[in-house]
């Protein structure tokens, strides 16, 4: 049993974590009372005046709200999809093989690119999808016509849902080749004996022991609904790809910080923010409760 | 293990390892596609010639680059960076990690705590708010703004805390019959012990704060006290709203400054390459530990 005495040492633990949790997780929240505040600078938050809920109603009469909310939930429903099967289908694929040096090369290698910065990978995007680029060549080789990737707002999520996969599969997959080893290898073994192909152990044995997995990541997934990657658009996006490629959160950064509405960019902030928190709680609860997730 | 002879069989296992190889090159080919770019011939490379090899193998990028006087300053300050986050990140969450393993019984006001940093991690008042709650704290032009602004990294706090959780019992127990302190147990019982833990966040931490650029790019209003990668977003990644119609994008292969760019970019991930087969081995545990179960 841990003495009393102990509890004011714990205290003093806490100090540091709770001093940079109020000033930089806390603090800020209190801000958000700029969503119902007509902001001037000169005079401060504090002092500005109220607004009530006029940022908002200013927020649904633009056309652009309902534009962003759409492509930030076709983007990130597309991300969600394929950072799901893509991680599943390649973690099943690898497990067929039994070389272990092989997977393991294979593992280093599409671990790596989630650890490079979106700036370097936007960059690298920029250089090979731009328009004398070898995608261009490729294609012009095989006859077609070059495109315009990043000037293109047809091809452009398809671009940006496509890099983000490309960035992420492998790491995604981690958690399925960490469910994959816990299989009871009898159960293959016995599954051979009565004469399964390899192609049946894949569909009988493999893949119903890792589907709760999955089902347990979709479920997660589904508090990240309105975050569609700030970081990764806005290293690639540009104003020829607006209709389809700008998000709530880059709207709202051009709102906020480029145009100075900042009470309107706040609302609107606000808004995701309040709709993700109920989302993410209903995804968590779910996992809860189906699953017995808890993360603490 | 089972061996396979029927055709079918070798069929599917030859098609799904040249898949894989594949679907391997193509990790790779974008670093080196970017790496034979900086090393290659500005004409050339503008022309599209270069695909998997230099053509006209220079050097020339990098010389530019190391007159650079930016990008160096740039350099420095992403390395004073991650060293302040990451040994700021280290003690504050092992302190806070400690106190918060114990129960509601133990030490009375953990569930509160909890339920704060909970709320903390799960909602936030969005940018605007976060710019001006952070310029009234003076962290604009701060060094300390790119290194503290984040806020404090709760999942981290969590992930360490479940881990002393888990931790036996019988350890503390009998460090507590031996007389020792509460500072005493943390570094010598919960520390050593804790270190793979330890590792991942650590290792996290660093890559999250060479990457991080938007902060730096809201928060700094001279480019000189840009960290290495929002230098890099100002300079090489930039795509010309102004430039975007057809004709000019085919011109602009010419205009742009391709090959120094690539360079850029490579170096600036060079680091990260060089650490990566050390930091390989905790991070596949970190995403494991990521949840308790049962």
């Amino acid at each position: 049993m841990i003495p009393r005495s102990f509890a004011k040492h714990f205290y003093i633990m806490l100090i540091p974590g709770l001093i940079w949790l109020i000033f930089f997780n806390l603090y800020p929240m209190y801000g958000v009372i700029t969503a119902f505040k007509e902001f001037n600078p000169g005079i401060g938050l504090w002092k500005s005046p109220w607004v009530g809920l006029e940022n908002f109603e200013y927020m649904f009469e633009l056309d652009d709200s309902k534009i962003i909310f759409r492509n930030t939930v076709a983007i990130a429903f597309a991300k969600m999809v394929g950072n799901l099967i893509v991680p599943l289908v390649f973690a099943l694929m690898l497990n067929e093989v039994k070389n272990r040096l092989f997977t393991r090369t294979v593992q280093t290698i599409v671990y790596l690119p989630h650890f490079l910065s979106w700036v370097i990978v936007g960059g690298m995007m920029l250089d090979i999808f731009s328009y004398s680029g070898p995608v261009n060549q490729i294609l012009s080789g095989l006859g077609a016509e070059p495109v315009l990737f990043f000037a293109s707002a047809d091809v452009f999520p398809a671009l940006i849902v496509g890099s983000d996969i490309w960035k992420e599969f492998g790491f995604n997959a981690i958690i399925f080749f960490a469910a994959l080893t816990s299989i009871n290898p009898e159960m293959y073994e016995a599954a051979a004996i009565d004469g399964a192909s390899q192609w049946q152990r894949l569909l009988k044995i493999t893949l119903p022991s890792i589907l709760p997995v999955a089902a347990l990541l979709a479920t997660l997934s589904l508090g990240n609904i309105l975050n569609a990657g700030f970081d990764q658009i806005f290293t690639m996006y540009n104003p020829s790809v607006y209709s389809t490629g700008d998000i709530v959160d880059t709207w709202v950064y051009r709102a906020g910080l480029i145009d100075f509405q900042y009470g309107l960019a706040s609302a609107v902030g606000l808004l995701k923010s309040v709709v993700g928190l109920i989302l993410i709680t209903v995804s968590y609860a779910l996992a809860y409760r189906f699953a017995n997730y808890r993360i603490f | 293990m089972i061996a396979e002879r029927t055709l079918t069989a070798r069929l599917f296992n030859g098609l799904n390892l040249i898949l894989l190889i594949v679907i391997t090159l193509l990790c790779l080919i974008p670093v080196w596609y970017t790496l034979s770019i900086s090393l290659s011939d500005k004409a050339a490379a503008a022309a599209g010639q270069v695909f998997l090899w230099p053509k006209g193998l220079t050097l020339g990028s990098y010389h530019t680059i190391m007159e650079d006087t930016q990008f160096f300053r740039s350099f420095g300050i992403s390395v004073q960076r991650v060293i302040y986050g990451a040994a700021i990140a280290f003690f504050v969450i092992l302190l806070m990690a400690y106190p918060l393993s114990k129960t509601s019984k133990e030490f009375k006001p953990r569930n509160i705590i909890m339920w704060a940093l909970i709320f903390a991690m799960l909602f936030n008042g969005g940018l605007v708010p976060w710019f001006l709650t952070m310029k009234s704290l003076g962290m604009i032009n701060n060094i300390w703004g790119l290194v503290l602004g984040g806020g404090l990294p709760v999942f981290n706090v969590i992930l360490v805390m479940n881990y002393l959780r888990n931790m036996p019992k019988e350890l503390e127990e009998s460090a507590l019959m031996d007389g020792a302190g509460p500072w005493r147990i943390l570094f010598s019982i919960c520390l050593p012990l804790s270190v793979p833990v330890l590792a991942t966040i650590l290792v996290f931490t660093i890559v999250y704060h060479w990457n991080e650029f938007f902060q730096a790019l809201v928060l700094m209003n001279k480019s000189e006290m840009y960290p290495l990668q929002s230098y890099i977003k100002q300079v090489a990644v930039v795509i010309d709203p102004t430039k975007m119609d057809e004709e000019a994008v085919k011109r602009m292969s010419d205009l742009s400054n391709q090959t120094l760019n690539a360079a850029k970019i490579f170096i600036s991930m060079l680091p990260l390459l060089v650490i990566y087969p050390f930091l390989q081995k905790y991070f596949v545990k970190g995403i494991t530990l990521g949840s308790v179960k049962g």
